[in-house]
């Protein structure tokens, strides 16, 4: 054994990394659930959109929460950052190319992250919720304040993204959202998963477990935690830009504590700490806001505690996290 | 030879009880010290007042000539001063793998990396490899450290250590709770080491102590009451004194 080579035990990991095979599927699941969506929805094409604006913020909470094990009710601050950036250089300074937009919107959730990231990691546990807490409520009154640029209580209209690569107007059906919502999901889904398993990911799963042993490494868990909040604020300004970018208008919600604390409730209910288990909580969620309220307007509500409180009680681990224990038990059984 | 670490009337006292009490000690490159002490004499104390994982009433160290007191524990880590810990802290949820190549990509300032995946790097997992096949913990490499035995993560904790090269090791009981069949296993690693690393290692098991140190300090109550030879730790009275009652066969062992 000992003689074995540095070759020989890289081949002998490979097969445990699978690390091609588990990425296509995932993207091809991705896709697949994209253009099911587009065919089982075709005049709802604007609700799938902003599912995925929603699953980019859970994304980006499950980054700080799931993986690094920050806990926060304030994560929308993140997103609504990038949702009025992208809202205000188009409504206010004329910047309508909706790459351009995009780009202020990752650089509104990467500063929003750094402010939240300052002050949220300065305490642990339950002070650290309510720092998150009292953040979103000062972003929210801020916005709110500042209305002459954001339009306070009636939303910031007014934005009008110009067409795709000068080519595609973002049409009445929002088909062109759709697609565009799509193809930055996919690449963000591809990059976070390169994170994750990168030595920066691994430092943080670690940190999540016991921050004074890795301190005894000699690795600053505060600073690797305010670099993954950065990460996690570009993350949720994608979405918060795609939402501006869809619907051409930006609310008070999307800087919401209900939005935060909404986004928290689909994490959980997919599954912490996984990216897959993100996306299943965001449209497992929004899936249920929507659809099954329409069909029962009076329970849906009481379907949705319900389903919350059998998925914490009975799967902890969330529906994709139980899941995929579940399959892995099997394949070890084998 | 200029001391790589030296630790000056360092005291701490825990509501009243002096913890450790004006301790001050120096270590050359290559010194293999062994801190032995009863239960309780503040072996662990000391370990954490100098690694800053606590804070010191009063009191200096210096680690290569530099004066370290202000900089936290982090900072005298990257300077080269390293400790396992006497209760196991590891992560659970992470494979011994993903340990040491944590621990050796923190090392080499990679662990900040946002792509790449260690096991995909040859030069991490030649040393992965190296290291947990001197502690016989190459087969669980890929297993999660909550599933492996207890005795076996304590060789994980001085897999860790060893992995960050460090240039003063603090070893806090390095054997306890490790199978007698493994100690074997921490002794060839010890003895693997190179040759200018300074090790204090906190031992109860006295055979292991007069194999590996050629120093031997006593701590009681806080304060050293012996520094030097192994073979005259035992003809001295006081030792036997502090010892008697509290750590009956230590004479026996001795
Ligand atoms: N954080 C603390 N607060 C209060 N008392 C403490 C603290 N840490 C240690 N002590 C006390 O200091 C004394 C020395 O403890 P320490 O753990 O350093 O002993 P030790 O020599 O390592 O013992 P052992 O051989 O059992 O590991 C003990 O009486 C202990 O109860
Ligand atoms: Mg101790």
């Amino acid at each position: 054994m000992s003689m074995t080579t540095t070759n020989d035990l890289i081949a002998e990991t490979q097969g445990k990394r699978r690390f091609g095979a588990s990425d296509l599927i995932g993207l091809g699941v991705i896709l697949a659930l994209a253009v099911v969506g587009y065919f089982l929805f075709p005049t709802n094409l604007a609700l799938l959109t902003r599912i995925i604006a929603i699953a980019l913020l859970v994304l980006s909470l499950d980054l700080v929460t799931g993986y690094c094990g920050v806990a926060t009710l304030g994560h929308a601050a993140l997103f609504g950052a990038g949702a009025y950036a992208a809202g205000i250089v188009s409504a206010h300074y004329g910047i309508n190319d909706p790459f351009a937009m995009l780009a202020f919107g990752i650089a509104a959730g990467a500063v929003a992250g750094l402010i939240c990231g300052a002050v949220i990691l300065r305490a642990h546990g339950l002070p650290q919720l309510v720092l998150s807490i009292a953040l979103i409520h000062l972003f929210h009154e801020f916005a709110n304040k500042a209305s002459s640029w954001t339009g306070g209580s009636d939303g910031l209209s007014g934005i009008a993204p110009s067409a795709l690569f000068g080519l595609y107007e973002f049409d009445l059906w929002g088909r062109t959202a759709y697609v565009f919502g799509v193809v930055l999901l996919v690449l963000v889904f591809f990059v976070l998963r390169l994170i994750v398993r990168s030595p920066f990911g691994m430092l943080c799963r670690a940190i999540k477990e016991d921050p004074i042993r890795i301190r005894s490494m000699g690795a600053s868990p505060k600073a690797a935690l305010m670099k993954m909040y950065v990460i996690s604020g570009a993350v949720a300004g994608v979405g918060g830009a795609l939402n501006a970018i869809s619907t051409q208008v930006v609310g008070l919600d999307s800087l919401s504590f209900t939005m935060s604390a909404e986004s928290l409730v689909m994490l959980v209910l997919g599954g912490t700490g996984s990216l897959f288990g993100a996306l299943t909580g965001t449209i497992v969620f929004m899936f249920f806001e929507d659809v099954v309220s329409a069909a029962n307007p009076f329970h849906w509500l009481t379907m949705v505690g319900a389903l919350l409180i059998a998925v914490v009680l009975f799967a902890p681990k969330g529906l994709y996290g139980t899941a995929a224990a579940f399959v892995a038990r099997r394949r070890e059984a084998k | 030879m200029q001391p790589i670490f030296e630790v000056r009337n360092l005291k701490r006292a825990f509501g009243g009880l002096a913890v450790t009490n004006d301790v001050s000690l120096s270590m050359a490159p290559g010194d293999r010290v062994a801190l032995i002490g009863p239960n309780g004499a503040g072996k662990t104390t000391f370990v954490n007042l100098v690694t800053g994982n606590l804070a010191p009433d009063s009191g200096e160290v210096r680690l290569n000539g530099e004066t370290v007191t202000s900089i936290d524990a982090i900072g005298r880590v990257r300077r080269g001063l390293v400790r396992s810990f006497q209760v196991t802290r590891l992560f659970l949820d992470m494979t011994p793998a993903e340990h040491v190549a944590l621990a050796v990509l923190q090392r080499d300032g990679r662990s900040g990396r946002l792509f790449g995946n260690f096991l995909a790097m040859p030069d991490v997992m030649d040393e992965v490899g190296q290291l947990l096949g001197k502690l016989g913990l190459r087969d669980l490499m890929h297993r999660k450290v909550s599933e492996i035995a207890y005795g076996q993560q304590r060789l994980l904790e001085i897999a860790v250590a060893l992995a960050l090269k460090p240039k003063v090791l603090l070893l806090d009981e390095p054997a306890a709770g490790v199978p007698q069949s493994d100690t074997g296993r921490i002794e060839q690693a010890l003895a693997d080491l190179p040759a200018d690393l300074a090790v204090l290692m906190i031992e109860h098991d006295m055979d292991l102590v007069f194999r590996f140190a050629k120093r031997v300090i006593v701590l009681a109550a806080g304060a050293i009451i012996f520094d030097g030879s192994p073979s005259d730790v035992t003809q001295d009275p006081r030792v036997r004194e502090a010892y008697l009652g509290s750590y009956a066969n230590a004479s026996h062992a001795a």
